[in-house]
């Protein structure tokens, strides 16, 4: 690709919880914001250019909410953007954001992704704002059946994925969820909601916001800490459903990470990318996504998880930060997959740090499993040499 | 100028029908428009480097609206995919942007808005500030009649303005196949009628809009491939002010001043002009921020106050202000889009032509 390159200079999240009653929605966006500022060493009046995403307005019950939080984002004067891709919206506000550094139209931009689900209903604005709702759980257990009817994979898997989040979730002064006595007994136990996934097998949901700071090659010289270069993007769609679609291994996902392995030079994942977030709002999705993104054969993810692999100390990490089970403020779940792998390639993930992690992947989700938002970024531009 | 591999042009377009209430979906509005833009490029499905929408879930009453307009692309096999919760025109920017990464050299940017489903009264109190604003039940014919009062009071204007304003959009629109409200008014006629909400006239307010439009866009050389007299997007900019209204001059629109500045609209004569402005006044207070004299030519199309499909205005005065480019041989023409209360946001763009 011909545009410059695009580095993450700044990267900052708020406490995710269950109601954040203390701030209002600008001042969670702000929060998040904040601390992206801080950790780029910038101020509000350096940045040029925000880029606001969240998923359905009907979450909060406000319309274009970029409208009134221009004034919070410091985004006055200045060109204020607004991305929706279902629970991608994430990862693409992430895209968006780095595109418009890589394309030299600023030289600072500020992508934000939030959702504040305590003022409204998810579940009722997850059912399309009509009432029946089945949720998200109910629409993805049917693709997890078939996973695991396929696979012939063990029960105790999701129940593995739940633990392992768990674990790296209390590791992480931010999330949502520190259950650091979980256990595998406690996972099975727990209410079945959507058969096979039990409660603990399922994703919080939260209040929450992410923030990443980009700039171009100047610019990270300038900055304070070390920098997480953009390496490859890429965004993927497909109809929600039709006769010639595998709901259970998406063509998109597929295609998406192909593109992405493609521009860095990805040949072996499993043996090159160091680390991986993982859109995993449910058990498992976990194994479902390390074989779509061909990190492990078709058949096979479960494996990786069953053996340890991607525990934190495994040969491939997933969901370091505790992922998507552990904090799930929806529209901001993709930004904090994005930034958590930053955060890793930069040596700045505190305890969930992947000792010497050189190169990792992030990736998002939405809607019929049919939107992917993934992104690889690098502690150097040629990480791989 | 010679073009460059980063110069990005419109080469084809759609409009649907825009009227005041389809029975179609949005992604039946969308089907035949994004395919016929395509095909009016002279490409497939297929030659699509990215394609991305702007939609609203709150016009069209319900969460994820825009996850099965995706229907309306072919998006099989698996398509390179975005959407903003924002005017087609802002679909365009974000495609421009794309485009600049260098790797696809065609993109195609749609706009859809359903705007018949709702009640503009009601639902456009829950775009303002939740916590002080939506509780208030400020109205957009509420704010905007402040703002109209406010250009009043400042003396910049007078209702007589106002109303030829009016009169001269929907004359201009008699020759606008896609405009709803069309035709000749005399403006003493005009400013006899009553008040809706004093000073604004029901012929102040933009009609309710179903409709759809999409665009082409090509990189480089590509374009001259796929367009005879390509509308070269030339500059871009889009700007956003304070959301309270009180915390803005109201008789002004700053951010489209920044914005005109960012696209480079000062750096040669605009020919056409094709302004976003819904409520009537507005068309005055901008043509006052872009610095528009009697040179430049106001709404040929006769502007949103001919049909205004939310989502849809912005990037249809694209490809207004496109087509007297590629169609009427203009050599410089502007495209202006707004969105919120009261003119909060807004995006300005110079198309040019070759000599």
């Amino acid at each position: 690709m011909s545009h410059q390159p695009v580095a993450v200079v700044g990267v900052g999240q708020t406490h995710h919880k269950r109601r954040r009653g203390d701030v209002s929605i600008a001042g969670l966006v702000r929060e998040a914001a904040e601390r992206a500022l801080e950790d780029a060493g910038m101020d509000w009046g350096d940045i040029d250019a925000v880029v606001l995403g969240k998923a359905p307005d009907l979450f909060e019950g406000v319309m274009k909410p970029e409208m009134f939080l221009a004034d919070a984002l410091g985004a006055n004067g200045k060109p204020m953007f607004r991305v929706h891709t279902a629970g991608s919206v994430g990862g693409s506000t992430g895209i968006v954001g780095s595109h418009l550094v890589g394309a030299g139209r600023h030289k600072r931009v500020l992508s934000v992704a939030f959702e504040k689900q305590s003022e409204g209903n998810a579940q009722f604005a997850l059912g399309g704002g009509k009432g029946g709702s089945i949720g998200a759980g109910g629409a993805f257990a049917p693709f997890i059946r078939a996973y695991i009817r396929r696979s012939g994979a063990p029960e105790d898997v999701g129940w593995k994925v739940a633990v392992k989040d768990r674990l790296n979730g209390a590791k992480n002064p931010y999330a949502h969820l520190k259950l650091a006595d979980i256990t595998i007994e406690k996972v099975k136990e727990s209410p079945m909601m959507w058969d096979p996934l039990h409660f603990l097998e399922s994703c919080p949901s939260s209040d929450g916001a992410c923030a990443v700071v980009f700039t171009d090659e100047d610019g990270a010289k300038k900055a304070p800490n070390p920098p997480a270069w953009v390496l490859a993007t890429a965004m993927k769609s497909e109809p929600s459903t039709f006769a010639g679609r595998d709901p259970v291994s998406p063509k998109g996902a597929h295609m998406c990470s192909q593109e992405i392995y493609d521009q860095v030079g990805i040949t072996n994942p499993r043996e090159q990318i160091d680390c991986a977030e993982l859109y995993v709002p449910f058990s498992w999705y976990e194994p479902m996504w390390l074989e779509a993104h061909d990190i492990a054969a078709r058949g096979e993810g479960w494996k990786m998880t069953d053996s340890g692999a991607t525990a934190l100390d495994g040969d491939f990490p997933v969901n370091m930060s505790g992922g998507v089970l552990s904090s799930n403020p929806i529209g901001a779940s993709g930004l904090l997959r994005f930034a958590e792998a930053a955060l890793q390639v930069r040596g700045m993930a505190g305890d969930h740090q992947v000792p010497d992690a050189k190169l990792a992947i992030a990736q998002a989700y939405g809607a019929n499993a049919q939107f992917y938002a993934m992104w690889a970024v690098g502690s150097t531009q040629k990480p791989l040499g | 100028m010679p073009r460059t591999e980063n110069d990005i042009a419109i080469v084809g377009y759609a409009i649907s029908p825009l009227v005041r209430r389809t029975e179609d979906t949005e992604t039946l509005m969308m089907l035949p428009t994004v395919q016929g833009a395509i095909k009016s490029a002279g490409l497939t499905k297929d030659d699509i480097g990215f394609t991305v929408s702007g939609s609203c879930d709150y016009l069209s009453g319900q969460a994820f609206s825009f996850v099965s307009n995706v229907d309306a692309y072919g998006a099989w096999p698996p398509i390179n995919e975005s959407h903003v919760e924002m005017d087609g025109s802002f679909a365009l920017y974000e495609a421009f942007v794309r485009l600049l990464q260098g790797d696809i050299d065609t993109a195609v940017a749609a706009g859809v808005g359903k705007n018949s489903n709702s009640d503009p009264s009601t639902l456009y109190t829950i775009e303002m500030d939740p916590y002080y604003l939506t509780p208030l039940g400020a109205d957009p014919w509420s704010l905007h009649a402040l703002q109209y009062q406010a250009l009043l009071e400042s003396g910049k204007a007078t209702e007589r303005d106002v109303a030829e304003v009016v009169a001269r959009n929907r004359a201009a629109a008699k020759d606008n196949i896609h405009a709803q409200v069309s035709g000749d008014f005399d403006v003493d006629e005009l400013l006899a009628a009553d008040y809706i909400r004093q000073p604004l006239r029901r012929h102040d307010l933009p009609p309710t809009t179903d409709g759809c439009a999409a665009v082409v866009l090509a990189r480089g050389k590509r374009a001259y491939d796929l367009c005879e007299r390509p509308a070269w997007i030339t500059g871009i900019d889009h700007r956003i002010e304070p959301h309270l209204p009180t915390l803005r001059d109201l008789t002004t629109s700053v951010s489209t001043t920044q914005a005109a500045k960012g696209a480079g609209a000062g750096d040669g004569p605009i020919e056409v002009a094709e302004l976003h402005a819904p409520f009537s006044y507005q068309e005055l207070i901008l043509r006052e921020s872009l610095g528009l004299d009697d040179q430049t030519l106001v709404n040929p199309s006769g502007g949103a106050l001919a049909a205004n499909p939310v989502m849809v205005t912005g990037i249809i005065r694209m490809i207004e202000a496109a087509r007297q480019i590629m169609e009427n041989g203009k050599r410089r023409t502007l495209a202006h889009t707004t969105s919120g209360p009261c003119l909060q946001q807004n995006l300005v763009a110079i198309l040019e032509g070759d000599a």
